[in-house]
């Protein structure tokens, strides 16, 4: 188990935070704090993303100096799934965040329970 | 023949660039962008359905031109062809049942970003449907999440934006949860296309090499996609969403959105995971015993509801219970049943929706028990309807629901070891079923003496014929089952 964990620590961060993120974006009933659960969550998919595809010593996936070996480079598809899911996750922001503005302009509060509570008296 | 190949390809991208081009379109001009480009993708559908049943082929399409384990490809097989035209036949429907309450209920400036939206799900739902991909689905599954937002939100009142946000929440927790779940996947396999993965899996698989992350990695990918599709525990969205907006977001949202992620699960079973593989993984038993409990609790919430909309809500987390209960039975014969469910649950519960609106013009626009008495003399067509959509639901021969719970009862039978819990839970279910829809039936047929607003079938006519289609295809799923059945048969050998 220890030199495993050594060996994959940055892999194990990564979990963590998903698991700090994800408690946040399911337990809070602040919807500013669920939004930056959200993007904890987000982020450490992407830092797992980013370590799977490194390769120690080698670098950035562009030609340069002609040099078109397969062991120069790391391993670039992780790295484009990083950029589509962060295009993804920020739209998804956008939209929460969008929605958290027009709730507040609404009831002036940003706690989910006390909304619901507020709608139950209107009883729309 | 070549240029049927593409079809699939066309079917998406007429969807999403007729959202696109509606963002600049008149209000009536989007309506018809949107009405013609279902018609078309019917149609492209159907001819691809015709083709495959004829050739017995499955069409592979490289995206970009590259080849396999390098490029994104689309897949259509029998059954991917054939839940596109039901997808689009149950959108055309839902949208022209909908559309006189979408102009009372939604500002007319909005109408264009309806459509918009509506093109956009289409689009995501048909590329759910077809993708070969695993990245590609999940950036589909986003989009689609997206989109089903945008439509909960469209009729703008407190109750909508509070249900978006709910939606939202549970929605990327469960994306959150498949996208780790790819992420491990593509980690372990090196791959992102779904055929390459599976080889990659299966002799990962009797290797015995990554006997944990592989178990996690199925239960990442079954619970995201299962919170995504609300089943039991992660339904609390469902009643303020399906209840509160507008009539025709609630009837896609309800038979298609939740449909579809339920379809790239069965989908990543056959494969990705390898149906072997996932049923030797004990996940599956946790699905079984989740959707039991679905059944179940769904029905008893529905029960207790007092709002006819918010009760037809409740009763789509049961039937969404009953596919997971199939798909936890794990032998084809049930996950032909589940399958089976989806489209009678997409062609009943939209239909319920269509209908109920009906029944609630015509009591001052009210949904509650005490004022829908009697509206069913008021308003014919959409009671008859109603009352339709109600029997099916309950099981009673002759309609669609008949024939998914036979075929649920038949394929618990024939697994041994999960007979007895999944055949006492249909009967318990069926009960609560009939308590909840035949008390609203005959509520809706109690006579009153108050003179209320009257509807006849010459004063809105396309929502008539909407009815009309709605019940005629209830029918035929019922009378018609046994190709239905043989046809979703030869589709789930054509995923091996």
């Amino acid at each position: 188990m220890g030199p495993n964990l050594w060996a994959n620590f940055g892999e194990a961060v990564s979990m963590i935070l998903f698991c700090i993120g994800f408690a946040n974006l399911l337990l809070h009933k602040n919807l500013i704090k669920k939004i930056i659960g959200l993007n904890i969550m987000d982020s450490s998919i992407y830092l797992f993303l980013a370590l799977k595809g490194y390769i120690a010593g080698h670098t950035v996936p562009i030609v340069v100096d002609g040099v078109q070996s397969v062991d120069a480079y790391i391993n670039p598809i992780p790295s484009g799934l990083v950029l589509t899911g962060i295009v993804v996750s920020v739209s998804v922001t956008a939209l929460m965040l969008s929605l958290t503005i027009r709730l507040y302009r609404r009831y002036q509060t940003l706690d989910l329970d006390e909304i619901s509570k507020r709608l139950k008296k209107e009883g729309l | 023949m070549d240029f049927i190949c593409n079809f699939p390809f066309f079917s998406i991208m007429i969807s999403m660039f007729s959202g696109i081009v509606s963002a600049v379109l008149s209000r009536k001009a989007a309506k018809w962008l949107n009405l013609i480009s279902i018609w078309v993708i019917w149609f492209l559908s159907a001819v691809l359905l015709y083709y495959i049943f004829g050739t017995g082929e499955i069409i592979v399409y490289k995206m970009g031109h590259f080849p396999a384990p390098w490029g994104n490809e689309i897949r259509a097989g029998l059954l991917e062809a054939g839940l596109a035209l039901f997808f689009c036949s149950i959108m055309l429907l839902s949208m022209t049942g909908g559309r006189k309450k979408l102009m009372g209920e939604v500002v007319e400036e909005k109408h264009n970003l309806y459509y918009i939206l509506v093109d956009l799900m289409l689009a995501s739902l048909l590329a759910l449907i077809y993708t070969n991909d695993l990245f590609t689905a999940y950036v589909f599954v986003e989009i689609n999440t997206i989109s089903a937002c945008g439509l909960i939100m469209i009729r703008q009142n407190g109750r909508t934006i509070e249900a978006a946000v709910r939606y939202m929440i549970m929605s990327l927790l469960g994306s959150g949860l498949l996208l780790m779940g790819i992420c491990m996947l593509y980690d372990i396999t090196g791959h992102l296309l779904m055929s390459n993965i599976r080889d990659a899996v299966s002799s990962i698989y009797s290797a015995g090499t990554y006997p944990v992350p592989l178990t996690v990695t199925i239960i990442l990918l079954t619970c995201g996609l299962a919170m995504k599709s609300a089943l039991f525990p992660f339904h609390t969205w469902v009643a303020d969403a399906y209840g509160y907006s507008t009539v025709s977001s609630a009837a896609i949202l309800s038979s298609l959105v939740s449909k579809g992620y339920i379809i790239l699960l069965i989908k990543i079973i056959y494969r990705v995971i390898g149906f072997e593989v996932y049923r030797a993984s004990h996940i599956i038993d946790v699905v079984f015993v989740f959707g039991l409990a679905g059944m179940i609790m769904g029905s008893i919430s529905a029960i207790r509801e007092n709002d006819i909309r918010r009760m037809i809500a409740y009763s789509s987390v049961a039937q969404i219970g009953y596919i997971y209960m199939g798909i936890g039975l794990g032998t084809r014969y049930a996950m032909i049943a589940s399958i089976f469910h989806i489209l009678s649950h997409a062609a009943t519960k939209s239909m319920l929706f269509i209908g109920a609106i009906g029944l609630t013009d015509v009591s001052k626009g009210s949904r509650h028990f005490e004022e829908l008495t009697g509206s069913g003399y008021r308003h014919k067509i959409a009671g008859i309807t109603f009352a339709v959509g109600s029997l099916s639901m309950v099981g009673i021969p002759l309609f669609s629901g008949f024939i998914s719970k036979l075929l649920f009862a038949q394929a618990a039978v024939l697994n041994t070891r999960k007979m007895l819990p999944a055949l006492i839970v249909l009967a318990i279910s069926t009960i609560l079923n009939a308590i909840y829809f035949m008390k609203t039936v005959i509520r809706i047929y109690t006579p009153t003496e108050e003179e209320g607003e009257r509807i006849t079938m010459k004063q809105e006519k396309v929502y008539a014929l909407t009815c009309i289609c709605f019940i005629a295809l209830n029918i035929f799923i019922g009378m018609c089952s046994q190709p239905i059945v043989d046809w979703i048969g030869a589709g789930i050998d054509m995923f091996a």
